[in-house]
């Protein structure tokens, strides 16, 4: 296929599960804004949020005060920020867009009636919305265009390039979300293991949609090295790091049959993968865990460049 | 209708025309809540689909609707076949005219048409002299737009020889009353449209270069986007399973053109461009041109790539060339001209510019190189001062116009605000020229909405129609 289409595939799923992260994260912030004030702490739990969004230098600029309203209208509607969810998806309809000869009816249905709805949001006052209204249609559209491309789509080249950006995309945001965390905790160590402590590990559960697989997995108090390991290291936990970086090999594996060749992206995702696959918690911690996460990013932010290069260019090898 | 001048295509004399006959009964089934219902629920698909078109850069909202009305416009089987014949045979004679002017120029040298009009004309590629694209054809899809003024009296307004558009509307109203109305299409044996993509697949295919080995590799060449007709551009791309490039997504290498695609480079052979010839290649035509593909020109010239249609295929459609249509259908085919021209006065001529001038509040006269309905001055629904202002424009640039009577445009009947009424309209059929000449029994019937206005221009206020042909 055109590399070109291929690239706004990539990035049209990349930007439907960046909508999707952005959405878990503004649920993290308000459920945290719910518990007690941390005393003493010098961050509160909106910069957090800001923090993991990588957006603080530019809130900071235009709103000036963290308070939740502000937040809101940062991560949710507004277009100045990348990041945002009116941001991600319009970014995901206008790939989509271009490459509709690509798409079944029905993802480009799920894709533009979404946007139609988002634009209905626009129009209407702010004073209408809950924000969970707007987080939890967020991941219900996120859900729609996923089971839309999984029920419809050819498992051609383009499925694959539409898996290869969701997988590399979430990689990337399991570790951003567990590292919000290590930000909220950042005032005092001794927090750790306080019954705060609890109640914010679970809101960070709860925003990955964990908190059930979590209860079914382990047992007993929620503790910072089992949360590590269902996150980052557990292969049945669907939005852990490594189920993610194993997703964004068999794409990749996927690709490299149907065209008869590997190249530098298959390379580096089976090392990434190949680390994760033999990590142990206590590695991580010894690591550092913000470390070990940033570490992570990078590789998998490497493997992406290389995809880019291989397939996304469109020149001779 | 009242007014006696105009041919109403439905009710004449309190009779109803053969080609309508059961859709009056159909609009006693429509009480006027269900018609509003239906024509909210066509929007909706409309919008849901995507059928929209882009006007970037004037405020509102950048996604716009052309309005759908869904009263359908009519032909018999027996009016159709003329006007079938009629347009295979213009659009014959059109592409024997370019390859004659780009060849020997018999035309001009048998004295049929001014040299001037041909070699200065704007749309003249005189890189183009000489070179002899496969099988001689410049214009593959020829549009061409027709008005109707009695039972059988037909005219054409005007020929589109480079990129006409609008046949995803052709196309998708038919899929759209079908959707709404399937109970229609069962009572009334409608002749289908829905093979143009594969005839244009055919056609386009047809016109390979001579370098080409094995099934040619076609590819729409798309501005993008953002422009305006981009939905039109990946729907045919979709129906006709081909793929839909921008000039980034090609270069030039060794004789050939190229698609970047993830397995490397792949050699492309016809390119159905929806981009004017001054974008086409930054080193031949504007090299500000970010839409085109360097060197695409050389490797056209050199038969490794067809461009469909051809570089310089404008000269044909030309206001000034139309004149001598009915000409060159004599001259090439040796036969006389099924569909007529509108009498055309052309200002360049010191006694049609004075009868122009002397008679602007009855006649439509229009710019030679202007399209969309702009720059146009309609006699009879213009003021005084709008006229006189108009004469001055004729009277220093006597070249750049042509005047046409007031055609008495027929109407149809469409849904508006009141219920029914009769409003004026045209219609685009879309020939293909390949190695035959074939179109599909229909074609894009536009509707001036506004009362009164014979303008039927999208940008304008225009709406669209699902055309019927019905078969015998």
């Amino acid at each position: 296929m055109l590399s070109r289409h291929a690239d706004h595939l990539f990035w049209m799923t990349r930007y439907i599960e960046r909508a999707e992260t952005t959405a878990r994260l503004l649920e993290v912030g308000a459920r945290n804004a719910l518990l007690p004030d941390i005393s003493g702490g010098f961050r509160n739990d909106w910069d957090a949020v800001l923090q993991a969004s990588g957006s603080v230098d530019a809130f900071l600029q235009k709103y000036g005060d963290v308070v939740q309203r502000n937040v809101e209208t940062h991560l949710f509607f507004d277009q100045d920020n990348p990041s945002s969810v009116m941001s991600c998806l319009s970014a995901a309809r206008e790939n989509a867009r271009v490459v509709r000869t690509a798409l079944t009816a029905s993802v480009w249905d799920a894709i533009n009636t979404s946007y139609q709805e988002l634009r209905q949001f626009q129009r209407t006052e702010r004073s209408k919305f809950q924000l969970t209204d707007l987080t939890e249609w967020t991941r219900r559209t996120a859900y729609l265009v996923r089971g839309a491309i999984t029920g419809t789509q050819l498992r051609d080249d383009g499925y694959h390039f539409m898996g290869l950006g969701a997988s590399i995309e979430r990689a990337d945001n399991t570790a951003r979300l567990i590292d919000v965390k290590y930000y909220v905790l950042l005032p005092s160590v001794s927090y750790v293991g306080s019954g705060l402590d609890q109640s914010q590990w679970a809101t960070l559960l709860r925003s990955m949609s964990a908190l059930g697989a979590y209860n079914w997995t382990y047992s007993g108090d929620i503790t910072a090295s089992k949360i590590a390991d269902l996150l980052i290291l557990n292969r049945k936990f669907p939005r852990s790091l490594v189920t993610s970086v194993e997703q964004s090999c068999e794409h990749l594996d996927s690709l490299a049959r149907g065209y008869g060749s590997s190249t530098d992206a298959q390379a580096a995702a089976r090392g990434l993968y190949a680390e994760l696959a033999d990590a142990q918690v206590q590695d991580i911690f010894e690591e550092g865990l913000h470390d070990f996460l940033g570490r992570m990013q990078s590789l998998n932010a490497d493997m992406a460049q290389k995809v880019q290069a291989a397939y996304l260019q469109g020149l001779p090898a | 209708m009242t007014d006696t001048g105009i041919y109403n295509e439905m009710h004449q004399n309190g009779g109803i025309s053969a080609a309508y006959r059961n859709l009056d009964q159909w609009l006693d089934t429509m009480p006027a809540d269900l018609r509003s219902l239906k024509q909210s629920e066509a929007e909706a698909l409309f919008r849901r689909v995507g059928i929209t078109f882009a006007v970037y850069g004037e405020g509102g909202d950048p996604e716009r609707l052309i309005p759908f009305d869904m009263f359908p416009r009519v032909f018999t089987d027996r009016e159709w076949r003329k006007l079938d014949r009629g347009i295979r045979q213009r659009a014959a004679a059109l592409n024997a005219f370019l390859a004659d002017v780009y060849g020997r120029r018999e035309i001009i040298r048998a004295g049929r048409i001014p040299e001037h009009l041909v070699t200065r004309n704007e749309a003249f590629e005189k890189t183009a002299v000489g070179f002899r694209p496969p099988r001689d054809v410049y214009s593959h899809i020829v549009g061409i737009d027709l008005v109707r003024t009695g039972p059988d009296q037909f005219y054409v307004l005007e020929d589109n020889c480079r990129t006409p558009s609008g046949v995803s509307y052709m196309l998708q109203n038919r899929e759209i009353m079908m959707r709404m109305f399937p109970q229609l299409f069962v009572e009334n044996r409608i002749a289908p449209v829905d093979g143009y993509a594969r005839l244009l697949k055919k056609t386009l295919a047809s016109v390979a270069p001579e370098k080409c080995e094995g099934e040619p590799q076609i590819a729409i060449l798309t501005p993008g986007q953002f422009n305006s007709a981009y939905y039109e551009h990946s729907f045919l791309a979709d129906l006709m399973g081909v793929d839909l490039v921008e000039g980034q997504d090609l270069f030039v290498e060794g004789d050939f053109v190229w698609e970047k695609t993830t397995e490397g480079p792949r050699k492309v052979d016809v390119i159905y461009r929806r981009i004017d010839d001054a974008f086409l290649d930054p080193l031949c035509f504007r090299p500000d041109s970010m839409l085109g593909v360097p060197g695409l020109m050389s490797v056209y010239r050199s038969g490794g790539v067809n461009i469909c249609s051809c570089p310089g295929a404008g000269v044909a459609d030309d206001k000034a060339i139309y004149t001598y249509v009915p000409d060159m259908i004599r001259f090439y085919l040796g036969e006389e001209p099924i569909l007529d021209n509108v009498p055309t006065w052309q200002c360049a001529k010191e006694d049609d510019c004075k009868y122009v001038l002397d008679n602007l509040a009855d006649l439509v006269v229009k710019e030679v190189h202007g399209s969309g309905g702009y720059g146009m001055l309609v006699g009879p629904k213009s003021d005084k001062s709008t006229i006189e202002a108009f004469a001055a424009k004729i009277r220093e640039n006597p070249g750049n116009y042509i005047a046409q009577p007031t055609l008495a445009l027929s109407a149809c009947p469409t849904f508006v605000e009141e219920g029914i009424a009769p409003r004026h309209v045209d219609l685009r059929p879309y020939c293909l020229v390949g190695e035959k000449i074939e179109l599909v029994p229909g074609g894009l019937t536009r509707v001036a909405l506004t009362e009164g206005s014979l303008v039927v221009n999208s940008s304008q206020g225009g709406g669209v129609k699902d055309t019927w042909v019905l078969a015998e």
